[in-house]
């Protein structure tokens, strides 16, 4: 399930992982399972009465999402980081894909430590999370 | 009206909880989790892991199992329908599994505004400790409110 830790170079392109569209029914059940219930995401009431026109998919299910992409590509146990920013909401029917870059590789303590930027973007090519991780090689 | 800026520091109530296998499993299931690793025992045990690993982002859902899990917000005197969510960064020091009993404890570690007050930033820092004292993850957060009517 893991890359070959010896083998990983600074340019290399992890798996990309495409998602279908984004459903209510996502949403619903990523609520439930995450503990995060703000209505925001799930009860279109609440988002028209916040000037909104629809609900839209929660940040931390595209970040759930990118940290499927990092653990289907190394073992979650040598990811030291893993941060984001979200740059952009996903709208309901939005359709993300993640992607990764190993953007550098150094020698801490005696330890290799790459660096991968992510991102998540739509299909019209909206980035909706940017941000990197830093995994161990061994 | 302005976040208070002597919420600074302050430290807010945290959260115990044992991590439970259903649970892990459900949200494999809402994120579409392919790797059995993360929803079927056996499967994990074979990876050698003592029981289901808790994925990467998992736990920070841990902070929202409480029954009023935005009141320290309101207490800022927001209203959460303009909250969006900045930035998140977990730094880990090592895996936890079902079965776990965590201490999730959460400060707020700063507050800033942008745009002439148009967007506030609270920033936490919040801590998972396992039962034996181990720091497990730490988690950096940054919430953004919205202020539609100061903009300028």
């Amino acid at each position: 399930m893991s890359a070959g830790a010896s083998t990983v170079a600074v340019g290399d392109v992890l798996p990309p992982l495409a998602l279908p569209a984004i459903s209510r029914t996502t949403l619903a059940l990523f609520a439930g399972a995450s503990g995060d219930h703000n209505p925001i995401h799930i009860d279109l009431d609440v988002a028209k009465s916040a000037g909104l026109d629809d609900v839209f998919a929660q940040g931390m299910l595209s970040m759930a999402y990118l940290g499927r992409l990092l653990t289907n590509w190394i073992d979650q146990a040598s990811i030291r980081t893993f941060e984001v920013r979200f740059s952009a909401i996903t709208p309901v029917h939005g359709q993300p894909t993640c992607t990764g870059t190993v953007s550098s590789i150094e020698t801490v303590d005696g330890v290799r430590l790459a660096t991968i930027d992510l991102t998540v973007a739509l299909a019209d090519g909206t980035i909706t999370l940017a941000g990197d991780a830093v995994v161990e090689l061994r | 009206m302005p976040i208070d800026h002597s919420a600074i520091g302050r430290v807010l109530d945290p959260v115990i909880t044992t991590l439970e296998r259903g649970r892990l499993a459900f949200f494999a299931q809402a994120i579409g989790e392919t790797d059995p690793v993360y929803f079927d025992l056996t499967a994990a045990r074979a990876a050698g892991h003592p029981d289901l690993p808790v994925p990467p982002t998992f736990i920070f859902g841990a902070l929202l199992d409480v029954p009023d899990p935005f009141e320290w917000i309101a207490k800022l005197g927001v209203d959460m329908r303009f909250v969006l969510h900045g930035t998140e960064k977990f730094s880990y020091h090592r895996m936890l599994h079902a079965g776990d009993t965590v201490t999730v404890q959460p400060t707020i570690t700063n507050v800033y505004d942008k745009r002439g007050g148009s967007l506030e930033f609270v920033v936490t820092t919040t801590t998972v400790t396992t039962a034996a004292g181990e720091l497990a993850v730490t988690m950096d957060q940054t919430l953004v409110v919205r202020h539609p009517e100061a903009a300028a």
